[in-house]
């Protein structure tokens, strides 16, 4: 059973290091126009053919996927540490503090995710920053309850509770006894706010917001390919898609396969 | 507690709520680099001078500190008062009012027939658990929720539209008709291929859900008794699964117009299907501060009302929890 979880996760790192190689090792020059190039179906030349400005779409198309691995990085990074402090803080500080915190993450979660982001990328004016800020500050609310709960059902958990007795410091019990059940939860829940953020990062630049038409990006990319499907430029929409797709798919399973490794209650199965 | 009393309880909710998410707005807005005065003026920059400007602030109140701003904000929009849609022209109010018309019956559709399939899916996964069905339908499930939603649209309209030409490759309604002449057929036949698009994307969380709980009822003991009796496949689920399946399928259809509404924007625009989630994206890209403050409130509100429904749902239903708060009362 652990080989195949170690199997998984190995396969889907590979997935995920490719586009990031294959950004760096291809030449910007797929990105500029050549102009005796257009329109191209796929070929061995061009694998996933050409634009109508003759730009590669091989090379578009990974550029994007590690701009988006990029900033799904970054967004989920900062993301997790917000849960972390957020956390942290309803369960341990008080009463007060608590019901500050819940409260804000239900109005987090009770308007619609997508319109939340819009609302903070156009509020940040637009651009790379806006999508990032919005991504950000807006995937921490469920790791964040997650953690609270966690830290207040180990507080008056009986391993805690004697721990205390015997006559522990809380330094001694938070890092021997809280730590290693809280960090593989952490660790996992992040990881699993990765697809979310790559998907959402997507989404925010299909619509048009935040970064400019002459990046990159997945979602750039397939927001002008819809006007050139009614042409028959398939090979515009299927492939970039298809490698989000895989892309998402991979740091899902990583995660899931992750969380089964390092999940104390099934490890030993 | 009486019923009355929790009606009143969730409208506070609703307030308090609507309260914070209006302030979070405020002070992101009033945080945003986008100046207003510019936002409003937009193509015509040069036609407006120094003087107009400032008058513009001065009529809006720019001026004043912003926690004035905010209370003239949020006393107006007490009274109903959402300000002047700047794309539209027209108000706040009546553009969401007539472009939610036109999204409804799209997110009705849609919201049934993905509860519809993915229940029915869950079913028969959980029926068929360990086969080749239910490793299908799984499968489907979790692929589908790694898949942009934006881009299954793109696959849909490229395959239904261009290879297959069935349907029509988008808009409200047909090209070149007046407005009133657009019949409910027609209306129909452009909402079909959105309509499918959007409810793809809610089956994979009730269909996974659904199939968990079956299972569960499934290997429960009433169940081994019954099959003792003779039952078996499909009355066995009939007479004994699903009234423990369906409420909480109900529920957590209900508590999804979150997702729902987020869909919608994805969908509308790559269908260009004239509704809400359309004008979010426009308010956004075009600096409609007011329709999208507007907006933002609307879909907050649109969401309470899914989540109270599902809350609702199983206190009138459940016999469980009914029993509970008559003992609570």
């Amino acid at each position: 059973m652990k080989r195949s979880y170690l199997l998984t996760i190995i396969s889907a790192s590979v997935l995920l290091v490719v586009p990031l190689l294959l950004a760096a090792l291809l030449s910007s020059k797929g990105l500029l126009s050549q102009l005796d190039a257009r329109n191209l179906s796929p070929s061995w030349n061009h694998l996933f053919g050409t634009d109508w400005l003759g730009r590669d779409m091989l090379t578009r198309t990974m550029k994007g996927l590690a701009l988006s691995i990029g900033v799904g990085t970054a967004a989920s990074i900062s993301s997790a540490i917000i849960a972390c402090i957020l956390g942290l803080i309803a369960a341990t500080l008080g009463k007060t503090a608590d019901r500050i915190i819940t409260w804000l993450i239900d109005c987090f979660l009770s308007v619609p995710h997508l319109v939340l982001l819009i609302l903070i990328a156009f509020a940040a004016g637009g651009g790379m920053k806006g999508v990032i800020l919005a991504l950000a500050l807006t995937h921490w609310p469920s790791l964040a309850r997650l953690l609270r709960a966690e830290i207040l059902a180990m507080k008056v958990a009986p391993y805690v509770i004697i721990s205390k007795q015997l006559g522990k410091s809380s330094w001694w019990i938070a890092t021997r006894h809280m730590l290693p059940h809280l960090l593989p939860q952490f660790i996992v829940g992040a990881l699993l706010m990765f697809p979310h953020a790559i998907l959402h990062e997507a989404a925010l630049t299909f619509l048009g917001m935040g970064l400019s038409p002459h990046q990159p990006a997945i979602g750039i990319i397939l927001s002008e390919s819809m006007k050139y499907i009614s042409a028959g430029m398939w090979w515009l929409a299927v492939f970039p898609g298809l490698c989000l797709f895989i892309v998402v798919r991979a740091f899902d399973m990583l995660a899931r396969s992750l969380y089964s490794i390092i999940d104390p209650s099934r490890a030993r199965q | 507690m009486r019923i009355p009393t929790l009606l009143l309880r969730q409208l506070m909710r609703l307030v308090l709520l609507l309260a914070c998410v209006s302030s979070l707005t405020f002070v992101l807005m009033s945080n945003s680099p986008i100046d207003p005065v510019q936002a409003y003026i937009g193509a015509d920059m040069l036609r407006v001078g120094e003087e107009q400007r400032a008058a513009i602030a001065e009529h809006w109140g720019l001026n004043e500190p912003p926690v004035q701003r905010f209370f003239t904000w949020l006393s107006a929009i007490v009274r109903g008062d959402f300000g002047t849609s700047i794309i539209y022209r027209q108000p706040v109010v009546e553009v969401i009012q007539e472009k939610f018309m036109s999204s409804i019956s799209l997110l009705m559709i849609a919201w049934l027939l993905s509860g519809f399939i993915g229940f029915a899916a869950g079913v028969a996964a959980a029926m068929k658990r360990g086969t080749w069905l239910d490793r299908i339908i799984q499968w489907y499930c979790y692929a589908l929720s790694s898949t942009p939603t934006f881009w299954a649209g793109v696959l849909l309209l490229l395959l239904f539209t261009v290879w297959l030409p069935i349907f029509p490759v988008g808009l409200g309604t047909p090209i070149g008709v007046r407005a009133d002449e657009v019949s409910w057929l027609d209306r129909a036949y452009h909402m079909i291929l959105p309509a499918i698009t959007l409810s793809l994307v809610g089956v994979s969380h009730i269909a996974l859900h659904t199939r968990e709980k079956l299972i569960e009822v499934l290997s429960s003991e009433y169940i081994t008794f019954a099959r003792a009796k003779g039952l078996s496949g499909l009355q066995l689920v009939w007479r004994h699964g699903l009234r423990n399946i369906l409420l909480p399928a109900i529920t957590l259809q209900f508590a999804s117009f979150s997702e729902l509404f987020g869909g919608a924007v994805l969908i509308e625009q790559v269908f260009s299907y004239p509704g809400l989630g359309q004008a979010t994206v426009e308010a956004s890209t075009r600096g409609d501060v007011p329709l999208l403050m507007g907006i933002v409130l609307f879909s907050t509100c649109f969401v309470f009302v899914g989540n109270s429904i599902a809350e609702w749902t199983y206190r009138i239903i459940d016999p469980r929890i009914k029993e509970w708060y008559k003992h609570e009362a």
